[in-house]
């Protein structure tokens, strides 16, 4: 885990200090100085874990309060075709991409058959926001009817402490292609691993093992007041070695990566400011916040 | 009366000497020194800059009068070693900052050095001239001819003294062998051959033959965005013509035996130290590289340098912090790319105590036996001769004592890189941007 308590600069700025950096190298007298840019390249990789593993929490955070949001709407008005549409128009506002909706409209239509499996929210969503901050080359939009688990090998964790069944349950999935309404099931294992190498099969739309969840719809009516309690902000280590091989970035790139980042990340982030005000603390806990990151401030010396 | 070779360093007291370089504060780029050595008596010091320029300067011969003023360093030679030069095929400008350099064993009255920029080492000569012949039968003194018809009688030239003049001629260039730039040269204690050392290549020369060289190591990755670590120095044994090691930006140390194959690739020890994971930080890779490999001279140990630290390594790793207290100051060092320097280390002559510099022109020696350090300075304010240079304190956190520098006061534009410990003496040479410090022991 990097310890990003020394640093009063966020990954984000680290990401726009280092794409400069990497830039002016080209112009620098004596040649590109390979040493330098495979050291910029460590920084840039590693603040790019940390962004990534902020943007997975917050749009899980996001997505679990949306769905115990419309459940406790469903409890009231059992009209799960309406629902689709509400979801639809609120994981669009939270994730910038209507393909993001799928999941959890997904997640939702069981429902209706009365599927006995819990479902989680899976944040396939998050799947997008890595994607998006890799080269466009390497990734095509996503496969909205898809669900993508490749990213966050976190949410297995959550996905039991949501199971009122013991926690050998936990581990199985259920998967509904909106396109052909097939529903598979299937186990979920430790993707972080495979996270770099599959999102490449991502983008390309190849089946990639999903994420299981349970929807036990009891669950929620009989153990809603307990919700706020849980932290679904927990989040296992990225390891290290998901990004084994480092690559300094292809220079042809880097002119792209800059104009991306340059922006702020803002077409990724609109909706941050709203969510957080959402939140309200209810559902992810100083602690849980804290544990993301606590950034203190160094003392600037120049 | 000189303490042996180079005695404990807390026992030393050390006092300004002298020092070379412009006293205004604007600095010329190409004044930049860039590299500082010793030969292997002590009496020549030379010293590489950006510009390209190497400026040898010479210990006079001690007087006998007046002991206690230990000899002066003078300039010996002045000489443009490299030019800068246009690679018209990758469009790339290479530049002639003179990397690194190294003496050659003296052999006889010349003295060799090698001195190398990003892609090209060259083998200077320094020889004196201090007599010229005189009386040619054909000649005129200035070199006309003389009208034969006026030649009546003939004679034997004669040398006559003449003002000492130095020349240095370059007898050897060694190009076209790297595709990345050179970071390192160390000549073979077998003093015929040296290595050269890029990137991510290092090849052996002979220093007779300057259009082959052998590749002894190759680290570039087939795909070279597999690549994750590059060489950052290197160096021979000092006694084991077949041993060598190279750093990397790892962290890492490779030791490796020319005997084992051609291409050694293959280490025969490797060195290194397990991350501490409470320590990682978006940093940690730049911070664990390591900028200069250095073996003791009795060659039982080697010393690495990396941005905070200086490692001594035998079977065993002793790890002597220089200035830890710039380890939460990452995130600034690297907006200002001062987390990209490189320190150099070095050996006193008897492997006692090591040298590394730092920021604010100040310098740390860290004594192995007493396991005790001292951080000096050099500074213009302390260069009465003979002044004794006070220990400096750096206050990393909470209530600043007397006499301490806070680390925010630090000027870290002001950075010691390169040093070097006189092989026997208690003499160090310490440059700073542009000015070289030379400071010996105090004699009482």
């Amino acid at each position: 885990m990097i310890n990003t308590m020394e640093c009063a600069v966020d990954a984000q700025s680290l990401i726009s200090i280092s794409l400069r950096k990497i830039h002016n190298s080209r112009t620098q007298r004596g040649g590109i100085k390979l040493h330098k840019n495979l050291l910029v390249s460590y920084v840039l990789r590693n603040a790019r874990q940390v962004y990534m593993n902020e943007k997975y929490a917050e749009i899980y955070r996001m997505q679990q309060y949306e769905e115990v949001m419309t459940v406790c709407n469903e409890i009231q008005e059992l009209n799960p075709l309406d629902l689709v549409e509400d979801c639809e128009e609120q994981t669009a506002d939270c994730c910038g991409s209507a393909n993001e909706s799928a999941s959890l409209c997904g997640a939702l239509l069981p429902v209706s058959h009365q599927a006995p499996s819990v479902q989680h929210l899976q944040p396939s969503s998050a799947c997008s926001v890595p994607l998006a901050l890799q080269s466009e080359e390497v990734c095509k939009a996503p496969e909205p009817s898809f669900y993508r688990s490749c990213c966050a090998e976190a949410y297995p964790v959550s996905n039991c402490d949501f199971s009122p069944v013991n926690s050998m349950h936990c581990n199985k999935t259920t998967v509904l292609d909106l396109d052909t309404h097939v529903v598979t099931t299937v186990e979920n294992g430790y993707l972080h691993q495979d996270c770099c190498a599959s999102l490449q099969q991502c983008c390309q739309g190849a089946q990639s093992p999903a994420k299981k969840r349970k929807l036990d719809f009891g669950y929620y009516v009989s153990e809603i007041e307990e919700v706020p309690d849980f932290t679904p902000c927990k989040r296992a280590k990225f390891e290290d070695s998901s990004y084994a091989s480092t690559e300094p970035l292809d220079t042809s790139n880097i002119s792209n990566l800059i104009s991306i980042f340059g922006s702020g990340f803002s077409g990724l982030v609109s909706r941050q400011a709203d969510l957080e005000q959402a939140l309200n603390g209810q559902f992810c806990s100083k602690q849980a916040l804290a544990s993301l990151g606590a950034w203190t401030r160094a003392i600037v010396a120049f | 009366m000189v303490s042996g070779a180079g005695g404990g360093g807390n026992d030393v007291q050390w006092c300004f000497s002298q020092v070379k370089g412009a006293i205004d504060d604007d600095v010329a780029e190409a004044d930049i020194i860039s590299t500082v050595e010793f030969n292997h008596s002590g009496e020549l010091l030379a010293t590489g800059d950006k510009g390209g320029r190497v400026v040898i300067f010479q210990q006079e011969t001690e007087n006998k009068s007046q002991p206690q003023c230990r000899s002066e360093y003078n300039v010996y030679s002045t000489f443009q070693s490299h030019e800068p030069e246009f690679d018209y095929l990758k469009s790339l400008e290479i530049e002639e900052k003179i990397n690194k350099i190294r003496w050659l064993p003296q052999k006889n009255a010349a003295q060799f050095l090698l001195s190398t920029n990003d892609k090209t080492i060259k083998l200077w000569k320094i020889s004196e001239r201090d007599k010229r012949p005189e009386g040619y039968n054909l000649k005129e003194e200035d070199g006309r001819y003389r009208d034969a018809t006026t030649i009546t009688t003939l004679r034997v030239p004669v040398f006559r003294p003449m003002d000492l003049m130095v020349e240095a001629s370059p007898r050897r260039v060694f190009a076209n062998a790297h595709t990345y730039h050179i970071n390192s040269i160390s000549v073979n204690s077998d003093n015929e051959t040296y290595l050269s050392a890029d990137d991510l290549r290092i090849n052996l020369w002979h220093l007779e033959i300057t259009d082959r060289s052998f590749n002894i190591v190759d680290i570039k990755p087939a795909n070279m965005e597999e690549l994750t670590e590059v060489i950052t120095a290197a160096e021979f044994h000092p006694h084991q013509c077949n041993t060598f090691v190279y750093s990397s930006s790892k962290g890492t140390i490779r030791l490796c035996d020319m005997r084992a194959s051609a291409l050694c690739d293959k280490h025969s020890k490797l060195f290194e130290e397990p991350e501490d994971p409470s320590n990682r930080s978006f940093f940690s890779e730049i911070i664990s590289s390591i900028s200069d490999v250095k073996f003791s001279h009795n060659g039982r140990y080697m010393m690495t340098r990396d941005y905070l630290s200086v490692k001594i390594w035998d079977l065993n790793m002793e790890n002597r912090p220089v200035h830890e207290y710039l380890r939460s100051k990452l995130c600034s060092l690297y907006e200002n790319d001062c987390i990209f320097d490189k320190f150099e280390c070095c050996w006193n002559g008897n492997d006692s105590v090591v040298m590394t510099g730092s920021y604010n022109n100040f310098f740390r020696m860290l004594d192995r036996t007493q396991r005790r350090d001292v951080t000096l300075e050099a500074s213009r304010e302390s260069c009465k001769p003979r002044q004794v240079l006070k220990p400096r304190r750096v206050c990393a956190g909470g209530k600043r004592k007397k006499d301490e520098i806070s680390v925010d006061s630090l000027d870290f534009n002001k950075k010691i890189l390169h040093t070097a410990w006189h092989p026997q003496e208690n003499i160090i040479a310490v440059a700073t941007t542009n000015n070289l410090y030379i400071f010996q022991e105090k004699v009482n």
